[in-house]
Protein backbone atom coordinates (compact mmCIF):
# COMPACT_ATOMS: atom_id res chain seq x y z
CA UNK A 1 0.00 0.00 0.00
CA UNK A 2 1.56 3.76 -0.87
CA UNK A 3 0.32 6.61 1.07
CA UNK A 4 -1.72 8.46 -1.23
CA UNK A 5 0.24 11.93 -2.16
CA UNK A 6 -0.32 15.06 -0.36
CA UNK A 7 -1.99 17.91 -2.48
CA UNK A 8 -1.66 21.51 -1.56
CA UNK A 9 -3.66 23.24 -4.50
CA UNK A 10 -6.88 21.92 -6.32
CA UNK A 11 -7.05 24.01 -9.43
CA UNK A 12 -10.12 24.26 -10.84
CA UNK A 13 -10.13 25.40 -14.19
CA UNK A 14 -11.04 24.03 -17.77
CA UNK A 15 -9.34 27.04 -19.90
CA UNK A 16 -6.29 24.79 -20.58
CA UNK A 17 -3.98 28.17 -21.31
CA UNK A 18 -5.24 29.43 -18.32
CA UNK A 19 -4.34 26.06 -16.88
CA UNK A 20 -1.05 25.66 -18.16
CA UNK A 21 -0.01 29.35 -17.26
CA UNK A 22 -1.07 28.97 -13.40
CA UNK A 23 0.86 25.62 -13.37
CA UNK A 24 3.67 27.39 -15.01
CA UNK A 25 3.36 30.36 -12.67
CA UNK A 26 3.17 27.91 -9.83
CA UNK A 27 6.93 26.14 -10.99
CA UNK A 28 8.61 29.51 -11.20
CA UNK A 29 7.86 29.29 -7.09
CA UNK A 30 10.24 27.82 -4.54
CA UNK A 31 7.05 26.40 -3.07
CA UNK A 32 7.28 22.78 -5.16
CA UNK A 33 3.11 23.07 -4.73
CA UNK A 34 1.31 19.83 -5.49
CA UNK A 35 -1.23 20.43 -8.01
CA UNK A 36 -4.34 18.46 -8.60
CA UNK A 37 -6.28 19.82 -11.83
CA UNK A 38 -9.84 19.46 -12.35
CA UNK A 39 -11.39 20.39 -15.45
CA UNK A 40 -14.98 20.84 -14.47
CA UNK A 41 -17.43 20.97 -11.48
CA UNK A 42 -17.81 17.49 -11.54
CA UNK A 43 -14.62 16.86 -11.96
CA UNK A 44 -13.98 19.50 -8.80
CA UNK A 45 -16.53 17.68 -6.41
CA UNK A 46 -15.65 14.23 -7.20
CA UNK A 47 -12.22 14.61 -6.34
CA UNK A 48 -12.83 16.24 -3.12
CA UNK A 49 -16.20 13.97 -1.75
CA UNK A 50 -13.48 10.96 -2.65
CA UNK A 51 -11.36 9.68 -0.03
CA UNK A 52 -8.70 11.28 -1.62
CA UNK A 53 -6.67 13.57 0.14
CA UNK A 54 -8.18 17.29 0.87
CA UNK A 55 -5.86 20.17 -0.77
CA UNK A 56 -4.78 23.21 2.04
CA UNK A 57 -6.84 25.11 -0.51
CA UNK A 58 -8.96 25.19 -3.93
CA UNK A 59 -8.47 27.53 -6.60
CA UNK A 60 -12.07 27.78 -8.49
CA UNK A 61 -13.05 28.90 -11.59
CA UNK A 62 -16.39 30.43 -11.87
CA UNK A 63 -17.45 29.49 -15.30
CA UNK A 64 -17.07 25.86 -15.50
CA UNK A 65 -18.92 22.45 -17.90
CA UNK A 66 -20.98 20.48 -15.90
CA UNK A 67 -21.20 22.20 -12.50
CA UNK A 68 -20.23 25.56 -12.35
CA UNK A 69 -17.92 27.33 -9.48
CA UNK A 70 -20.49 28.94 -7.29
CA UNK A 71 -22.60 25.51 -6.99
CA UNK A 72 -18.91 23.92 -6.37
CA UNK A 73 -18.35 26.51 -3.73
CA UNK A 74 -21.79 25.75 -2.57
CA UNK A 75 -21.35 21.62 -2.14
CA UNK A 76 -17.85 22.42 -0.18
CA UNK A 77 -19.38 24.28 2.09
CA UNK A 78 -22.58 22.41 2.80
CA UNK A 79 -20.31 19.08 4.16
CA UNK A 80 -18.88 19.07 6.81
CA UNK A 81 -15.86 17.05 5.58
CA UNK A 82 -14.85 19.93 3.13
CA UNK A 83 -16.52 22.96 4.79
CA UNK A 84 -13.07 24.68 6.26
CA UNK A 85 -11.01 23.89 3.73
CA UNK A 86 -10.28 27.66 2.32
CA UNK A 87 -11.44 28.76 -1.28
CA UNK A 88 -10.11 30.93 -3.76
CA UNK A 89 -12.57 32.13 -6.36
CA UNK A 90 -9.85 32.84 -9.46
CA UNK A 91 -12.23 33.94 -12.12
CA UNK A 92 -12.24 36.74 -15.32
CA UNK A 93 -15.68 37.75 -13.59
CA UNK A 94 -16.04 41.12 -11.85
CA UNK A 95 -19.82 41.18 -11.90
CA UNK A 96 -20.97 42.64 -8.60
CA UNK A 97 -23.78 39.63 -8.87
CA UNK A 98 -20.99 36.79 -8.41
CA UNK A 99 -18.35 38.52 -6.15
CA UNK A 100 -22.01 38.71 -3.73
CA UNK A 101 -22.93 35.48 -4.14
CA UNK A 102 -19.65 34.07 -4.00
CA UNK A 103 -19.35 35.79 0.07
CA UNK A 104 -22.69 34.58 0.30
CA UNK A 105 -21.98 31.23 0.15
CA UNK A 106 -19.12 31.70 2.24
CA UNK A 107 -15.90 31.69 0.06
CA UNK A 108 -12.36 32.97 1.84
CA UNK A 109 -11.16 35.04 -1.12
CA UNK A 110 -12.30 36.85 -4.74
CA UNK A 111 -9.28 37.10 -7.19
CA UNK A 112 -10.25 38.65 -10.56
CA UNK A 113 -7.65 37.15 -13.40
CA UNK A 114 -5.67 39.70 -14.38
CA UNK A 115 -5.80 40.08 -18.13
CA UNK A 116 -2.31 40.79 -18.75
CA UNK A 117 0.41 37.69 -19.04
CA UNK A 118 3.00 38.86 -16.73
CA UNK A 119 0.54 40.37 -14.05
CA UNK A 120 -1.72 36.91 -14.03
CA UNK A 121 1.98 35.03 -13.43
CA UNK A 122 2.49 37.43 -10.30
CA UNK A 123 -0.90 37.32 -9.11
CA UNK A 124 -0.95 33.46 -9.11
CA UNK A 125 2.52 33.22 -7.16
CA UNK A 126 1.28 35.92 -4.76
CA UNK A 127 -2.05 33.75 -4.20
CA UNK A 128 -0.03 30.06 -3.92
CA UNK A 129 2.51 31.91 -1.66
CA UNK A 130 0.02 33.78 0.45
CA UNK A 131 -2.36 30.48 0.76
CA UNK A 132 0.75 27.71 1.10
CA UNK A 133 3.25 29.90 2.87
CA UNK A 134 1.45 32.49 5.38
CA UNK A 135 -2.45 31.33 5.96
CA UNK A 136 -3.08 27.92 7.90
CA UNK A 137 -5.65 25.68 6.58
CA UNK A 138 -7.99 23.58 9.30
CA UNK A 139 -5.90 19.84 8.22
CA UNK B 1 -2.14 71.64 20.72
CA UNK B 2 2.04 71.31 19.60
CA UNK B 3 3.80 70.02 16.91
CA UNK B 4 5.67 67.56 19.02
CA UNK B 5 5.72 64.41 17.38
CA UNK B 6 3.80 65.24 14.48
CA UNK B 7 5.85 63.40 12.27
CA UNK B 8 5.33 60.53 14.17
CA UNK B 9 1.51 60.79 13.40
CA UNK B 10 1.12 58.18 11.07
CA UNK B 11 2.25 55.49 12.96
CA UNK B 12 0.23 56.28 15.63
CA UNK B 13 -2.49 56.54 14.35
CA UNK B 14 -4.94 55.52 17.40
CA UNK B 15 -9.21 55.32 17.58
CA UNK B 16 -9.06 59.20 19.37
CA UNK B 17 -8.41 59.89 15.34
CA UNK B 18 -12.51 60.25 14.65
CA UNK B 19 -12.06 61.76 11.19
CA UNK B 20 -10.30 59.09 9.38
CA UNK B 21 -12.62 56.42 11.00
CA UNK B 22 -15.00 56.69 7.94
CA UNK B 23 -12.58 55.83 5.06
CA UNK B 24 -10.86 52.88 6.69
CA UNK B 25 -9.57 50.09 4.29
CA UNK B 26 -7.78 47.86 7.35
CA UNK B 27 -9.17 47.81 10.87
CA UNK B 28 -6.31 46.01 12.90
CA UNK B 29 -7.59 44.79 16.69
CA UNK B 30 -4.40 44.41 18.44
CA UNK B 31 -3.61 45.13 22.07
CA UNK B 32 -0.02 44.88 22.00
CA UNK B 33 1.57 48.36 21.48
CA UNK B 34 4.61 46.51 19.73
CA UNK B 35 2.76 44.64 17.36
CA UNK B 36 0.79 47.63 16.67
CA UNK B 37 3.95 49.71 15.67
CA UNK B 38 5.29 46.65 13.75
CA UNK B 39 2.25 46.34 11.66
CA UNK B 40 2.24 49.88 10.93
CA UNK B 41 5.32 50.01 9.60
CA UNK B 42 5.00 46.99 7.76
CA UNK B 43 1.94 48.73 6.13
CA UNK B 44 3.26 51.95 5.19
CA UNK B 45 6.34 50.17 3.07
CA UNK B 46 3.09 49.15 0.85
CA UNK B 47 1.63 52.72 1.73
CA UNK B 48 -1.70 51.15 3.12
CA UNK B 49 -0.80 52.91 6.43
CA UNK B 50 -2.89 56.25 5.98
CA UNK B 51 -5.98 54.22 5.61
CA UNK B 52 -5.56 51.79 8.77
CA UNK B 53 -7.39 52.20 11.99
CA UNK B 54 -6.38 50.81 15.45
CA UNK B 55 -8.47 49.19 18.27
CA UNK B 56 -7.38 47.97 21.28
CA UNK B 57 -9.62 45.80 22.45
CA UNK B 58 -12.74 43.42 21.20
CA UNK B 59 -15.25 45.88 22.75
CA UNK B 60 -13.73 48.75 20.87
CA UNK B 61 -13.76 46.76 17.36
CA UNK B 62 -17.42 45.81 17.90
CA UNK B 63 -18.03 49.65 18.68
CA UNK B 64 -16.07 50.58 15.61
CA UNK B 65 -17.48 47.51 13.03
CA UNK B 66 -21.35 48.58 14.29
CA UNK B 67 -20.95 51.87 14.88
CA UNK B 68 -21.70 52.22 18.29
CA UNK B 69 -21.02 54.28 21.83
CA UNK B 70 -17.59 56.39 20.75
CA UNK B 71 -18.11 55.73 16.91
CA UNK B 72 -21.83 55.89 16.97
CA UNK B 73 -21.65 58.66 13.90
CA UNK B 74 -19.80 56.45 11.72
CA UNK B 75 -21.88 54.33 8.85
CA UNK B 76 -21.92 50.41 9.44
CA UNK B 77 -22.26 50.30 5.55
CA UNK B 78 -18.76 51.83 5.28
CA UNK B 79 -16.95 48.48 5.74
CA UNK B 80 -12.79 48.26 5.59
CA UNK B 81 -11.52 45.82 2.75
CA UNK B 82 -10.04 43.62 5.87
CA UNK B 83 -10.07 43.14 9.54
CA UNK B 84 -7.02 41.91 10.96
CA UNK B 85 -8.16 40.32 14.54
CA UNK B 86 -5.80 39.30 17.35
CA UNK B 87 -7.38 36.04 19.50
CA UNK B 88 -6.08 37.44 22.68
CA UNK B 89 -7.96 40.31 23.83
CA UNK B 90 -9.09 42.32 26.50
CA UNK B 91 -12.63 42.91 27.11
CA UNK B 92 -14.04 40.43 24.15
CA UNK B 93 -11.96 38.13 22.88
CA UNK B 94 -11.49 37.84 18.81
CA UNK B 95 -13.47 34.53 18.49
CA UNK B 96 -16.59 36.62 19.95
CA UNK B 97 -15.76 39.18 17.75
CA UNK B 98 -15.82 37.11 14.51
CA UNK B 99 -18.94 35.00 15.81
CA UNK B 100 -20.90 38.74 15.84
CA UNK B 101 -19.33 40.13 12.48
CA UNK B 102 -19.91 36.53 10.77
CA UNK B 103 -23.70 36.37 11.99
CA UNK B 104 -24.90 40.03 10.85
CA UNK B 105 -26.03 39.93 7.93
CA UNK B 106 -25.06 43.71 7.25
CA UNK B 107 -20.54 42.12 8.29
CA UNK B 108 -20.49 38.76 7.55
CA UNK B 109 -19.04 39.78 3.74
CA UNK B 110 -16.25 41.84 5.46
CA UNK B 111 -12.80 39.44 5.07
CA UNK B 112 -11.73 38.81 8.94
CA UNK B 113 -8.39 37.02 8.82
CA UNK B 114 -6.92 36.47 12.15
CA UNK B 115 -3.62 37.50 12.91
CA UNK B 116 -2.24 35.23 16.40
CA UNK B 117 0.20 33.79 18.75
CA UNK B 118 -1.70 30.89 18.92
CA UNK B 119 -0.75 27.61 16.79
CA UNK B 120 -3.26 25.77 18.49
CA UNK B 121 -5.24 23.61 16.06
CA UNK B 122 -8.44 23.59 17.90
CA UNK B 123 -8.21 27.90 17.66
CA UNK B 124 -7.77 27.19 13.81
CA UNK B 125 -10.38 24.86 13.47
CA UNK B 126 -13.13 27.18 15.57
CA UNK B 127 -12.34 30.01 13.47
CA UNK B 128 -12.97 28.44 10.70
CA UNK B 129 -16.29 27.28 11.29
CA UNK B 130 -17.02 30.68 12.09
CA UNK B 131 -16.05 31.17 9.02
CA UNK B 132 -12.60 33.29 9.28
CA UNK B 133 -11.56 34.10 5.63
CA UNK B 134 -7.98 33.74 6.39
CA UNK B 135 -6.09 32.35 9.52
CA UNK B 136 -1.92 33.88 9.99
CA UNK B 137 0.26 32.70 12.82
CA UNK B 138 2.52 35.96 14.03
CA UNK B 139 5.88 35.33 13.31
CA UNK B 140 7.92 35.32 16.10
CA UNK B 141 10.97 36.82 13.98
CA UNK B 142 11.12 40.18 13.69
CA UNK B 143 11.89 40.39 9.91
CA UNK B 144 10.05 37.68 9.23
CA UNK B 145 6.96 39.15 11.04
CA UNK B 146 7.24 42.89 8.90
CA UNK B 147 7.61 40.56 5.57
CA UNK B 148 4.21 38.79 6.69
CA UNK B 149 2.27 41.88 7.44
CA UNK B 150 3.40 43.51 3.87
CA UNK B 151 2.18 40.56 2.07
CA UNK B 152 -1.01 40.29 3.86
CA UNK B 153 -1.53 44.03 3.22
CA UNK B 154 -1.09 43.86 -0.77
CA UNK B 155 -3.16 40.40 -0.48
CA UNK B 156 -6.44 41.88 1.26
CA UNK B 157 -5.56 45.51 0.43
CA UNK B 158 -4.81 45.84 -3.30
CA UNK B 159 -5.65 41.51 -4.56
CA UNK B 160 -8.56 40.37 -3.04
CA UNK B 161 -11.99 42.08 -3.97
CA UNK B 162 -15.00 42.76 -1.80
CA UNK B 163 -18.60 42.59 -2.59
CA UNK B 164 -18.89 46.50 -1.99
Amino acid sequence: MTEPEAVDILLVEDNPNDAELTQRALKKTSLAARVEIARDGAEALEYLFSRRPKPRVIFLDLKLPKIDGVEVLRRVRNDDNTRSIPVVVLTSSQEERDITECYKLGVNSYVVKPVEFDKFYKAVSDLATYWLILNKSPL
Amino acid sequence: MTALGAHRAPLQRESATMTTAEDVEILLVEDNPNDVELTLRALQKQNLASKVFVVKDGAEALDFIFAAGAFANRKVEHLPKVILLDLKLPKVDGIEVLRRIKSDDRTKHTPVVMLTSSQEERDVLNTYNLGVNSYIVKPVDFSHFVHAVSELGVYWGILNKVPY
